[in-house]
């Protein structure tokens, strides 16, 4: 038996290489030997695609796989294969594990149990600070040899500025991505929802927006001064979106991510103290929404990632203001994206897949996201118009907190191929 | 009575007064109405929760609401039970839902529950098939004081319509102010929020209220004034300079009381900071009816245990 795959009679979608065209793929040796036109190759392992999307391997370079430390929640082997059920080829884990990915060991650890569970491409970012503390440097130039593909404190930003200043002067000797979740704790304080209307009345504590802003706005004038690459972790807030725009403006390089949750909800959905809509960055208003569409639009935005945050439903079912911070939603990723993005007629389809791989790959200085000949054979295969919906009962991820339960989605995932091998196929489950 | 009597009450839970319509909140005043002639009886007893179980489950530290609340359910006749501790999942001990549910199995009918954290009593309504009601969660609502304070006023004046209140004090973490607006606003009453801006809360301006950074500036135009509780327990990094600094410009002075109409009703819903928010003299004067508030507490609390308890039975029958 021969080691090709081809995939037949798809539309294929490939924004970084310009292709939006029917016809069919070649994946040989693990490697993208053919794309577009009718192809033959005779004793391939043959896919029909018709009425199909075929895209570029997903990818999601924020995920939270909870190992070590967390496994009940999550485990490297239950997350990617809940990666490959959402049509993701490649993932990056974030690294607040307990203990934090801080060292070149943790972060081949990952590496090694990604590589065992032979679903996605497991990738890691390595704690930017000794134990997540924004205090001393954590060992970047070992991690970065080990392979982390960047780094960042996420679950809470570095809130002293000459902390983070000295890590982005560090960084410049390695080609890497310094990424922040931008957050000052002494204005955040013990917020668990957005500082506003619903926080006043329901009697929680606010995160008020200020709290990213001012920090994101700290660390672009870091940037200017060190020239490293900076990625902003999921923003939230118009304000942000400005801060973008003129960051970007100058030729910074800096870049962003937007989540699903942040594009699909306002503060509203937590009127009823439903902590599955307890997350950090907090859901924000009606405006912020559409500053974060416009900023998609205008194609200010880098990545869509979804910053899946598994939780015990145990953990899930405690006081709004006990229970931890997180939605898990890589299983059905890309129909959220669709219905915040594609059907109200914000971006096109090209638009989106181009923020689902070639997009996030560039952030993270991975070369993948494309069918470019002889590179790693990743490819998604959905339905773009079938719809189906969401039951968190058959998701391989070990948790359930997901307020998309009952949802009814389309871009449903029919395969997800990593290096030329089927490692999800809708009709296997 | 006459303008409620075609009212149906169908509510199991009270988790607050934000949700309920002002007929509801009417309705609630005057069931407590007739229940406060049970207090004046030689033998302060009627049957209509015999055989109920209530257990006042109190994660903060209280006296007066739970003592008000045990009275309330024994003077109709209900069993109490009394749980009370510091423990809560907040601080890693069994979860609050795993505690309640427990109770539940005991064969429980109404939960009254306090606790520190805002939304519990509405986790708690979720989750348990008795009854739910709120003695105050976080600075979310603490409906029965609401109500009391509503009661009383309406008790004094004849209705609230019209009328100007103050509320004083810690806004942004009272639970007291919340209910307040809600009850009073709903009962045709206007509100000034009066305190320093940092104790006012995010969204002031979408409340349906005015604000003041100024006592003096609204202490001759009220009705009514009800000086809330610095909460020294809620307060992060310090929202003012010196308690010396906050009783002069929101203290509720003597001096200030000459300024005031002389018929103003002066409230609080207690323990008072005194000295803080107001001189010994104004809590004692002729104007307070604190201890009004109080005694009309029992009334309330009497009625919303007898609603509640009504409407579950109606709905278990179904």
């Amino acid at each position: 038996m021969s080691n090709d795959l081809l995939i037949k009679n798809g539309r294929i979608i490939d924004p970084a290489n310009g292709i939006d065209a029917a016809g069919d793929v070649l994946i040989t040796n693990g490697s993208f030997a053919k794309v577009g036109g009718k192809i033959s190759a005779p004793g391939a392992t043959e896919i029909d695609a018709s009425g199909k999307f075929v895209t570029p391997g997903l990818i999601d370079i924020h995920v939270h796989f909870r190992e070590p430390g967390d496994e009940e929640e999550e485990t490297i082997a239950s997350g990617s294969a809940a990666a490959v059920r959402g049509g993701f080829t490649s993932v990056v884990c974030m690294p607040n594990t307990d203990p934090p990915i801080q060292d070149a060991t943790s972060v081949e650890y990952v590496h090694r149990m990604g590589r065992q569970t032979r679903k996605t491409h497991v990738y890691v970012m390595g704690a930017l600070t000794k134990e997540r503390k924004g205090v001393e440097l954590a060992e970047m130039g070992l991690m970065t040899r080990a392979g982390a593909v960047g780094f960042t404190d996420d679950g809470s930003g570095v809130q002293d500025p000459s902390v983070m200043l000295r890590a982005l002067k560090y960084a410049a000797m390695f080609n890497t991505v310094i990424a922040q979740h931008c957050q000052y704790d002494s204005l955040a304080k013990n917020g668990v929802m957005n500082s506003g209307y619903n926080s006043t009345v329901l009697g929680l504590p606010g995160l008020d927006s200020l709290a990213e802003e001012m920090m994101l706005w700290r660390d672009i004038q870091l940037v200017k001064k060190t020239g490293v690459r900076y990625h902003c972790q999921h923003i939230s807030t118009a304000g942000s979106v400005e801060l973008i725009r003129q960051a970007k403006a100058q030729k910074l390089p800096v870049t962003c991510e937007v989540t699903p949750h942040h594009l699909l909800f306002t503060d509203d959905a937590c009127a009823d103290y439903d902590t599955n809509y307890k997350v950090n960055p907090p859901l924000r208003t009606a405006a912020d929404i559409e500053a974060l569409k416009n900023a998609i639009k205008e194609g200010l935005v880098d990545a869509l990632v979804t910053d899946h945050a598994p939780h015990l439903q145990s953990e899930k079912e405690l006081e709004f203001v006990a229970s931890p911070f997180g939605i898990a939603s890589l299983e059905c990723a890309l129909g959220l994206y669709v219905k915040a993005l594609i059907e109200p007629g914000i971006i096109d389809w090209p638009a989106l897949i181009n923020l689902m791989t070639a997009g996030p790959a560039k952030v993270v200085g991975l070369n993948k996201g494309t069918m470019t000949m002889g590179t790693q054979g990743d490819v998604t295969i959905f339905d773009p118009g079938a719809v189906y919906c969401v039951d968190t009962a058959t998701f391989k991820s070990k948790s359930r907190n997901c307020p998309y339960q009952g949802w009814n989605i389309s871009g449903k995932i029919e395969y997800t191929i990593v290096g030329g091998e089927i490692r999800y196929n809708s009709q296997q489950g | 009575m006459s303008k409620t009597e075609t009212f149906k009450w169908n509510r199991k839970h009270l988790l607050g007064l934000m949700e309920l319509s002002r007929q509801e909140i009417e309705y609630i005043l005057d069931t407590a109405e007739g229940f406060r002639e049970i207090s004046t009886r030689s033998i302060k007893k009627a049957p209509p929760l015999r055989g109920k179980v209530v257990v006042n489950l109190f994660f903060e530290d209280s006296t007066r609401t739970r003592n008000s609340f045990t009275l309330a359910a024994e003077r109709l006749s209900a069993d109490v039970m009394q749980f009370s501790t510091k423990f809560s999942s907040v601080s890693k001990g069994e979860t609050l839902l795993d505690t309640a549910k427990n109770l539940e199995a005991m064969g429980i009918d109404i939960v009254v529950i306090r606790h520190s954290a805002g939304g519990t009593a509405k986790l708690l309504s979720r989750t348990l098939n008795c009854a739910v009601v709120n003695a105050g969660d976080g600075y979310g609502e603490h409906p029965t004081q609401g109500l009391l304070d509503a009661f009383t006023i309406r008790q004094i004046k004849g209705s609230l319509e019209g009328l100007e209140v103050a509320i004083v004090g810690d806004i942004a973490h009272s639970r007291v102010a919340r209910s307040n607006i809600w009850a009073l606003t709903k009962l045709g009453a206007n509100v000034t929020l009066v305190g320093p801006p940092t104790l006012m809360p995010p969204a002031v301006k979408q409340l349906p209220v005015k604000v003041s950074y100024s006592l003096d500036d609204v202490i001759d135009k009220v009705d009514v004034v009800n000086m809330l509780r610095i909460q020294f327990e809620r307060l992060g990094s310090n929202p003012f300079p010196s308690i010396r600094e906050y009783s002069h410009y929101f203290g509720l002075t003597l001096d200030r009381m000459k300024k005031a109409k002389p018929d103003i009703i002066v409230m609080h819903p207690g323990p008072i900071n005194r000295g803080v928010e107001m001189e010994s003299e104004v809590a004692d004067g002729k104007n307070s009816v604190i201890l009004k508030q109080v005694e009309n507490g029992l009334a309330v609390r009497m009625a919303v245990l007898y609603l509640v308890n009504q409407a579950s039975q109606e709905l278990r029958n179904k």
